[in-house]
């Protein structure tokens, strides 16, 4: 029963938050997730569903987790690709549960990339052995 | 609220349930539960999407993916390809939303990219059946507004400032029936909503309430608070399961929480909605007919004046608008009335919405703003005729309206430029017809419709209409003679001049309408015995090509009524006065040799 115009308010928020992404994409950070066979296999799934959980315990709406196909760098897979709008892509690499509460807490809310897990600085490591 | 990561959009209009969309939505459950994913993925049934022709529809969230003409077989697919692995099963797009291999927003896909959807904001958008949905996309601000910030006299005189004119077909100023009924003295009144769309072919009242029941739900009570009224009835029809249904679900949400009922919102403002169910007979659209039958009465009308405004329900004033109008409101109220003005040509304000049918590529439901012409209705919205064919003309109105005819393709639509032509805006069906189509068989065919839903009460319609068809009849048969279309003609305007109701008086239109444009067809039927467009079955010559037959004998031996002879490896004939133009022959030539000719 809603008894004032506050509560119709609130109730608009909150199932608002619930649609936001229904609208076209574009804005906004994208967060993709390579979910090819490679992927899957490597264990993008729970990797995905903590980005999911993570982005739901923060309340960060104005992200959206999708998923991709295979990205074509299958050794390195779970991969992660990090969208911003006017910024260039963060491809993270070889991703587990707990590498994505740091990508979430210091990339998607704080704006840093968490640069030893990209692609790059895996790339350099292997270069280096 | 849990949050997912992706929405399945389900279209639940009828016209994707006839399709099948039940079974989908289903199958997407199951398939998502034996997935295991559950917790990340919301299965939705929404209201109609609009592209009727590319039913069933499935839009996939955040990627926006419009999935087109999907069966249940193809769900395994997209939950296994798209929501499992992210790949988007590109065979089932609907091909215009893909452009070099990316998704195109849906409001660059030509069929959209026109329109302007105002009624229609939440249909396809939005879960009818989850109040909440509807809240989030500002549902119940407007009412909540005029509790709290307007007087009823402000809200009156915004939807008249709005312009905003009954889309029920007439096309009455809606502000000022509000007036009216608001300054209608008495303790009680009465909001009805008419949602007994009748017209052939047409179909958009049924569409909003199915798919966006409570912009019609918070608009009566917004009505109620402008007149002072407590209690609204919708007025719809049996055969409208599903929008009865959804109705149903959105006044119970509604009333639970609070937005119906007893002190709405803590303001002490009081109303209820009920429903009445109609038995689907076309009169009880008329507004007074509509009312008797709420009363439970026969459905028949009575002369006005008194208006409803005045003496309505019960003899109380009562306010009465269709589903479409009242879809408009909650908008007008939360985005101002200059804003409204602000669509649309000068008498004619906001967007209409219409039931695009017929010989066109894209039927389906389409809202865009009045003024909006013919031409860029069927070829731009329409996606053109199908098979390559000539568009002939397009018929508005129902069996109340008329013809445009291809030479005036360029007519801005609103409610003036309509009655110019003959024929009206009506609720909104648009028929498009091809060159395929005689337009004396479809005065024909609207005429037996109005024969058919009489109500009989008074004789010019009841004796009048059967008398104008059996004239048609005789037309399209063959037997026709010039007198006949004078007299046609004549009982035309004896029976618009003289009918009870609407209905009756503009039975004669379609007739009227196809003489004024295509008097030459009627001609041809009457002076040559000839049906240019080759639909009427009478006047149709079956022949044999001479040089393509190679006598064979095969027609000859197909033929049921025995009218086709010849000599083997000759050509054969066709016996005119024996053949009954059933066309077996043509499809069992295979040579074919044989055609019907005008």
């Amino acid at each position: 029963m809603i008894k004032s115009i506050q509560e119709l308010e609130e109730i608009r928020k909150k199932a608002l938050e619930e649609l936001e992404f229904r609208k076209q994409h574009g804005e906004g950070i994208r967060v993709v997730v390579g979910m090819a066979t490679c992927g899957i296999a490597a264990g993008a799934r729970p990797v995905m569903l903590k980005f999911v959980e993570e982005i739901q315990k923060r309340n960060l709406r104005n992200v959206t987790v999708v998923q991709t196909g295979c990205i074509g760098l299958c050794k390195y897979e779970p991969i992660v690709e990090v969208y911003e709008p006017n910024k260039e892509k963060v491809t993270y690499v070889k991703m587990t549960p707990e590498k994505v509460l740091k990508v979430v807490a210091e990339h998607l809310v704080n704006g840093k990339p968490v640069y030893e897990y990209t692609i790059g600085y895996e790339e350099n490591k292997e270069a280096n052995n | 609220m849990p949050l997912y990561r992706a929405h399945v959009l389900v279209c639940g209009g009828t016209g994707c349930t006839s399709g099948g969309s039940d079974k989908i939505y289903d199958a997407f459950l199951k398939e998502i539960e034996a997935q295991n994913l559950k917790d990340e993925i919301q299965v939705i049934r929404t209201g109609c999407f609009g592209l009727c022709a590319e039913g069933p529809i499935v839009i996939v969230y955040p990627e926006g993916a419009f999935y087109s003409k999907v069966a249940d077989s193809d769900v395994k697919e997209i939950v296994e390809e798209h929501l499992l692995k992210g790949r988007i099963v590109k065979r089932l797009l609907y091909k215009e939303s893909i452009e070099e291999g990316q998704i195109k927003s849906l409001n660059e896909v030509k069929f959209y990219k026109k329109q302007m959807r105002i009624a229609l904001r939440n249909c396809g958008v939005i879960n009818p059946e989850n109040i909440e949905e509807y809240i989030a996309y500002d549902g119940y601000k407007a009412l909540a507004k005029v509790l709290t910030e307007m007087t009823p006299e402000q809200v009156i005189d915004w939807v008249k400032r709005s312009g905003l004119r009954g889309r029920g077909g007439g096309g009455f100023p809606t502000g000022l029936k509000w007036e009216f009924a608001a300054k209608a003295p008495g303790d009680v009144k009465y909001v009805v909503c008419n949602a007994d769309e009748g017209d052939p072919g047409a179909y958009m009242d049924r569409s909003i309430l199915e798919g966006d029941p409570h912009s019609v739900i918070e608009a009566m009570a917004i009505a109620g608070y402008a007149i002072g009224s407590k209690q609204g009835y919708v007025y719809v029809r049996a055969e409208y399961p599903l929008a009865v249904k959804r109705l149903e679900i959105a006044i119970e949400q509604a009333r639970q929480y609070g937005l119906l009922g007893k002190n709405i919102l803590g303001t002490g403002f009081e109303f209820d909605i009920e429903i009445r169910l109609g038995a689907g007979a076309f009169v009880c659209g008329e507004e007074t007919a509509l009312m008797t039958s709420i009363e439970g009465h026969r459905g028949e009308p009575r002369p006005r004046p008194p208006f409803p405004a005045v003496k309505g329900l019960w003899g109380k004033p009562t306010l009465l608008n269709n589903v479409e109008t009242y879809a408009n409101i909650p908008v007008i109220i939360l985005k101002g009335p200059e804003w409204f003005a602000s669509i649309g040509t000068e008498k004619s304000k906001g967007t209409k919405v219409f039931a695009l049918v017929g010989k066109v590529n894209n039927t389906g439901l389409i809202e865009v703003p009045m003024g909006t012409t013919v031409r860029e209705i069927v070829e731009d919205i329409g996606g053109g005729i199908p098979g390559g064919k000539k568009f002939k003309a397009v018929q508005t109105g129902g069996p109340s309206g008329g013809c445009i005819p291809a030479s005036l393709m360029d007519t801005p639509i609103d409610f003036d430029s309509l009655t110019a032509l003959g024929t009206m805006m009506g609720s909104g069906g648009m028929i498009v017809m091809d060159e395929d189509t005689c337009m004396v068989d479809i005065a024909k065919f609207f005429l037996e419709f109005t024969v058919d839903e009489s109500c009989g009460k008074c004789p010019p319609c009841r004796i009048g209409t059967r008398r104008m068809l059996e004239i048609l009849q005789k037309i399209t048969s063959g037997n026709g003679t010039e007198e006949d279309l004078e007299k046609l003609e004549e009982l035309a305007y004896s029976i618009k001049d003289s009918a009870l109701c609407g209905l009756g008086q503009t039975a004669p239109n379609p007739v009227l309408s196809t003489l004024r444009y295509f008097r030459d067809e009627y001609e041809a039927h009457v002076k040559e015995k000839r049906c240019p467009a080759g639909a009427c079955k009478a006047l149709l010559r079956i022949v044999i090509d001479k040089d393509l037959c190679k006598g064979c004998g095969i027609c000859a031996k197909n033929c049921p009524a025995n009218a086709i002879t010849g000599q083997i490896k000759k050509p054969f004939e066709i016996d005119q006065s024996k053949c009954i133009k059933c066309g077996v022959c043509i499809e069992k030539c295979p040579f074919k040799a044989i055609s019907k000719k005008a």
